[in-house]
């Protein structure tokens, strides 16, 4: 990263019963993913970089830029920030057409009317919704909506690009279309982009860099194979779907934190995470002899079925999710409540420090 | 599923109906006692004609004044945290329950030529209020304007913030994000405040006679003419009854979907 080419956001803040302090960089034409669960501080820090949120200690830049900072006092107010923000929600204004909406950030930094509306009417037709230039929002569809919103944070051809959970108000089948033809956009967009979502594949498809923020803090941040290969919060395992434990390694021998042992094939020391990943853990009615390394007793707790695989959560003094078919659940006479004995061959852990 | 309706009891239903009657009587008297074939004759007596000038002029003019100090008050209290808002609050809407007959006396002793501002007014601008039509218009907007403020401050308040959050984020300023977002949307709020402060300014009375007196073609509004024509020439009075009645009646059913819904 070019130092001073790029957005700095080292955000401190306390809003309610949220403590943020999360430090942000992104590089023009890269796309980051910031996720997190609900009330994990994403949204506000959104608004802390376009400046509808000052923050109490830190700085905000962009190429060099100080757009925040109480330090010295520096404080620029929102609509003097290059910043485009696509709102949840998309907040379109109800009284103007989707074109004027879209005109609105042209006028508002001094384009003449009738340039303005040209120049709405093109990015309209970019987006794919020219056809709905003379509409209202309350007639627009939420795919519709969506498009116009970000015609619309597009248009003033913004330095930095935010956008607020832009795939959350729509249903399913628009949903796909909409984050292909999103992804699309950012990618047309050369400068700083910040998706906030909840949804792992929206952060997958959209991000080059996934930021996971977890109660005010940056949990962890990276590739998104890098957060599905090393997990290192229970949000970010539940999210790419593995079991993830910590503990104490001595050896191939893993002292977990909460309670427990596990044994690894792999030998490691010190403060670690172990993974592993629930389509190798076996499932049995009955204590298992022989092999395996790892036994661990519990009962069903619940199923989900997706796809052809059904996942069961299983509780007991170690937790564990096991992924198998629908004809074993069948078989084992699986139902919530069914005491069963898990197995994990000790060569399907993977073991790495925390 | 129908609502099962209740059927009151016949000592409810005869009060009731008194209060219904308490109401309609008074009504039916003016409108029984209406000169209606010499109407047009009543109403273009010249001093029916000269309420009726004067008492547009000056309920138009404290709507306007309403309008033009009201709107960015009703912003302040609605939009900012400002220390001492809600006494700022109580303040604005004491009018509204203040007898008129002592909003006029402390107008007098504020605005009057040996007031507490009126004697610099008089002295340094050489600026008289009372016993003008500015005065007159200054005790309407004070009675009246509390109804703009707060009929705008709930609208304000009931506005999403998105939007003006939306409208800074592309590039607005704060008076264009009000004068093109905020106003357009609380549009409503504003056109319903200002009927209900004309209507108000309309029927002023008490504050108008102590502040501006009542000098015909000067001070003298409808409210005043009605007063003084009762003695003299019923049938004036009562013709400028009727019109402020058709008035209220217009207000009434323009503003009731959303003020007093059924």
């Amino acid at each position: 990263m070019v130092p001073g080419m790029s957005l700095d956001a080292a955000v401190a803040l306390t809003l309610g019963s949220l403590a943020l302090d999360v430090a942000l960089e992104a590089a023009p034409g890269e796309t980051v993913a910031l996720l997190g669960p609900n009330g994990a501080g994403k949204t506000t820090m959104l608004r802390a970089i376009a400046g509808l949120l000052p923050v109490d200690s830190g700085c905000v830049a962009l190429d060099g830029e100080v757009f925040d900072d109480p330090r010295s006092g520096t404080w620029i107010p929102p609509e003097r920030r290059p910043v485009g923000y696509v709102f949840q929600d998309h907040a379109l204004f109800p009284h103007l057409t989707a074109v004027e909406n879209v005109a609105f950030g042209l006028r508002a930094r001094g384009v003449r009317r009738r340039e303005a509306r040209g120049r709405a009417h093109e990015w309209l037709e970019r987006v794919g919704a020219a056809a709905h230039a003379g509409a209202r929002p309350g007639a627009l569809s939420g795919g519709q909506a969506q498009r116009v919103a970000l015609a619309r944070a597009l248009a003033p051809e913004p330095r930095v690009l935010l956008l607020d959970e832009p795939l959350a108000a729509l249903d399913a089948t628009s949903r796909i279309d909409t984050r292909r033809e999103l992804r699309r956009h950012l990618g047309g967009h050369d400068g700083v982009r910040i998706v906030v979502t909840h949804d792992p594949v929206d952060a997958m498809t959209l991000g080059d860099r996934v930021v996971v923020i977890e109660a005010g803090r940056v949990v962890q941040a990276g590739p998104l194979g890098e957060l599905r290969e090393r997990p290192r919060s229970r949000y970010v395992a539940d999210l790419v779907g593995v079991n993830l434990y910590r503990g104490a390694a001595d050896g191939g021998l893993i002292r977990l934190l909460e309670h427990g042992e596990l044994v690894a094939a792999t030998e490691a020391a010190g403060d670690v995470f172990a993974i592993v990943p629930p389509r190798s853990v076996a499932l049995y009615r009955r204590e298992p002899e022989g092999t395996p390394r790892n036994v661990l007793s519990g009962t069903v707790e619940h199923l989900d079925v997706e796809g052809d695989r059904v996942r069961v959560i299983v509780a007991g003094p170690v937790p564990v999710t096991a992924e198998v078919t629908p004809a074993a659940v069948a078989e084992l006479e699986l139902t919530p409540g069914t005491s069963v004995w898990a197995s994990i061959k000790a060569t399907e852990i993977t073991v790495y420090p925390a | 599923m129908r609502r099962r309706r209740r059927r009151p009891s016949v000592v409810v239903a005869v009060l009731a109906a008194v209060a219904v009657a308490f109401f309609v009587v008074p009504l039916i008297g003016l409108l029984q006692r209406a000169p209606w074939s010499e109407l047009t004759d009543d109403l273009t007596d010249p001093v029916v004609r000269d309420a009726l000038r004067l008492s547009l002029v000056c309920s138009v003019s404290a709507t306007a004044l309403a309008f033009a100090f009201g709107l960015p008050l009703a912003w302040v209290l609605a939009r900012t945290d400002l220390p001492g808002r809600r006494l700022v609050r109580a303040l604005v809407l004491l009018p509204m329950v203040l007898p008129p007959v002592v909003g006029g006396v402390a107008l007098l002793l504020a605005f009057g030529r040996r007031g507490l501002v009126g004697q610099y007014l008089d002295d340094w601008f050489g600026i008289t209020l009372p016993f003008t039509t500015w005065g007159a218009i200054l005790a309407e907007a004070f009675v009246a304007m509390p109804f703009f403020v707060i009929v705008v401050e709930a609208g304000l308040r009931s506005l999403d913030s998105r939007y003006e959050e939306a409208a800074a984020t592309l590039g607005a300023h704060r008076f264009t994000t009000f004068r093109r977002v905020v106003l357009p949307l609380i549009a409503p709020s504003v056109i319903a405040g200002a009927a209900l402060t004309w209507a108000r300014a309309l029927g002023e009375f008490g504050a108008t006679i102590l502040f501006a007196g009542n000098l015909r073609g000067e001070t003298q509004t409808m409210p005043l003419a009605i007063f003084v024509e009762l003695q003299t020439n019923l049938g004036g009075a009562i013709a400028l009854s009727l019109v402020l009645l058709a008035v209220s009646i217009v207000v009434l059913v323009s503003l009731r979907d959303r003020w007093f819904p059924a």
